[in-house]
């Protein structure tokens, strides 16, 4: 980077530039040493369960919180020592929609872009514009206590574009939203990478980074446990998965133990899911797993083979699945939020390149 | 690839310090007009700031009045309402602290701390709010004062000289508030605590009775806390009377609790998670 000028040249430099970040609050190390970088107008997917460390990160990244040591930059300012030019070129979204209730969608907009220092004309015409892309025209002068959570929580994005941040920040977007509302959450998404800002976006959806991130960092216990691009990170959790339903429960654990042989089983004693991965082995791990299952008596619904998601990716690196709770027993049950006690011994330890 | 970026041009560029000091003014008064639409906005916020302390001037003047002896020339109602004008403004500041509780809670507070506004606005500009809205509920009650007998004997200065004094007192305690708001950060919480200072320092004043009436031991505290003074002065400042005394003792507490709790709420505010 050269000064020309007082403007400085960017040499294709990344839009955010994180280096061995650590923060511990107390005896809680929330980072761990984090390394991450994301090139201009690509979207970063940061993907870990509740507690690893990701919104601990978002706060550093935009000014909130002092890191106790490492290095972080956005668009060439030092997160603590130029935090004032950091906050000139970031938006932030978190996760719940930092509105003022009471007012309407217009007034929450003007303020924030009378907060930006526009003039009230500029203001009032810049919350229309953003008004009518999220959708909220028809909504504009109605008290935001009496938007749907989707409409709040577009009117929150709205609020963190008003300055046209260059790089935003969101903080678990659609965390809460009903499917419909995550969609169109989704676009809105799309459309502002399209225009070329960068996005650094945590999630604990995986299909949610699927969709929307170029590349893709996984966090769990504050550390870098895998990146690269979904397929990257795919192609890691040991190829394509047979996965089955077994109707009767009591015969989930026959059903794992039949299908042993082809790899290492995954069986949910609940819902009678268990899914083995295969490699490359492809259609003929289907016709064994059949054998296997027909030999053993085990009755199942939905046999299929099916390219690896990104929770078998979470689940070989950390031996957890992403959303799941880890019981006393050791056994896994439905859709909690837990932070796992896991084992280390699962993790690699790879660190995101930078 | 090669882009160019500006760094030192454009409404967001680096900024000098008088255009700096210009901002903090508006982004004050930003915040300020948001917090007064918002209060405009729910009629329980209305309810609250008038219409109880209403309901305490009825209460004090003719319920328990009857039962309380003073030699104020005025009796009673004259003695009160400086007293009722004092714990109104310190009651205000419950709203400062929940208001804040619930902007950290939501989000609020770090959507605007990630923002290039001036970093003093959020708390200047809450201050102002809840001055203003002081102002509002202490004319309103004095309004309701004169309906039921009380009189300023004293002329206007010093009637006007009353008012200003409650309301830097309030803002004083506002701040108190603000740091309580800040430094928990959930509204139940703040509100039960509020209860625990807020309660004891203006009702165990000269607000309501005269200390002379309450235990000895009690006395000692009475006698000696910021309430007592301001509302000895106010009283003074109202029906004429010695007031130099209580006025600096209660200036210098003013004074003094600025000094502790401005820094202590900035201070809240920045570390603010």
């Amino acid at each position: 980077m050269s000064v020309v000028n007082g403007a400085f040249v960017v040499d294709g430099r990344p839009a955010i530039l994180v280096e061995g970040l650590t923060k511990s609050f107390g005896e809680v190390h929330a980072l761990r040493g984090i390394d991450l970088s994301v090139p201009r107008g690509t979207v970063l997917g940061v993907l870990g369960p509740n507690g690893a460390g990701k919104t601990t990160a978002v706060r550093i990244l935009t000014t909130l919180l002092l890191p106790d040591g490492g290095r972080a930059v956005v668009e060439g300012y030092d997160v603590v020592r130029e935090a004032a030019a950091v906050r000139r070129t970031i938006g932030l979204a978190g996760q719940s929609a930092a509105i003022q209730e009471e007012l309407t969608g217009r007034e929450n907009l003007e303020i924030i872009g009378r907060l930006y220092h526009l003039r009230w004309k500029q203001a009032r015409s810049r919350a229309v514009e953003l008004l009518e892309q999220f959708g909220l025209a028809d909504a504009a002068n109605r008290a935001a206590k009496n938007y749907s959570g989707g409409m709040q929580r577009r009117l929150d994005l709205a609020a963190s574009l008003v300055g046209r941040p260059r790089v935003l920040f969101l903080d678990e977007p659609t965390t809460g939203l009903d499917p419909r509302s995550r969609l169109g959450m989704w676009d809105i998404i799309r459309s502002l990478v399209a225009d070329g800002t960068t996005i650094l976006l945590t999630t604990q959806y995986l299909d949610e980074a699927d969709e929307l991130a170029d590349e893709i960092i996984v966090i769990d216990h504050g550390l870098v446990i895998a990146a690269g691009t979904a397929e990257e990170l795919k192609g890691r959790s040991g190829g394509d998965v047979v996965e089955f339903t077994v109707p009767d429960r009591s015969r989930v654990g026959d059903a794992a133990a039949a299908v042993a042989g082809l790899g290492e089983p995954h069986a949910d004693p609940e819902t009678g899911v268990v899914s083995v991965g295969v490699g490359s082995r492809g259609s003929d791990a289907l016709i064994d797993t059949v054998r296997a299952l027909d030999a053993a008596g085990v009755a199942t619904r939905g046999l299929a083979l099916r390219r690896p998601s990104l929770d078998d990716v979470f689940l070989t690196l950390t031996g957890h699945a992403a959303e799941e709770e880890e019981q006393p027993s050791g056994r896994r049950r439905g859709r909690g939020r837990r932070r796992a006690a896991a084992d280390a011994s699962a993790r690699d330890g790879v660190r995101a390149a930078s | 690839m090669t882009a160019v970026a500006e760094r030192a041009s454009g409404p967001f560029g680096a900024p000098s310090m008088r255009v700096r000091f210009g901002w903090a003014v508006t982004d004050t008064l930003t915040i300020t007009r948001r917090n007064l639409l918002v209060w405009l906005r729910v009629p329980a916020y209305l309810v609250f700031t008038v219409v109880q302390p209403v309901i305490f001037v009825l209460m004090f003047r003719y319920v328990f009045g009857g039962a309380i002896r003073v030699d104020s020339a005025g009796g009673y109602v004259d003695f009160l309402m400086p007293g009722i004008v004092g714990q109104t403004a310190a009651f205000a500041t419950f709203a400062t602290a929940i208001a804040l509780a619930q902007e950290l809670k939501k989000g609020v507070i770090d959507r605007l701390r990630s923002m290039p506004m001036a970093r003093s606005a959020v708390l200047a500009g809450r201050l102002v709010a809840d001055a203003g809205r002081m102002l509002v509920t202490i004319l309103v009650i004095i309004a309701v004062g004169y309906a039921v007998g009380f009189r300023f004997h004293n002329g206007v200065g010093p009637a006007i000289a009353m008012v200003a004094l409650a309301t830097v007192f309030g803002l004083a305690i506002a701040t108190i508030s603000a740091f309580t708001g800040l430094a928990i950060g959930d509204e139940e919480s703040v509100q039960a605590f509020g209860l625990i200072w807020i309660f004891p320092i203006t009702f165990l004043s000269s607000a309501f009775v005269p200390i002379s009436s309450m235990p000895g031991w009690l006395q000692a505290f009475a006698n000696n806390q910021p309430v007592t003074y301001t509302i000895n002065a106010m009283r003074g400042l109202a029906e004429g009377g010695p007031i130099e005394a209580s006025l600096w003792k209660s200036l210098v507490w003013i004074a003094g609790i600025f000094v502790v709790f401005v820094p202590l709420a900035v201070r809240a505010y920045r570390r603010a998670s």
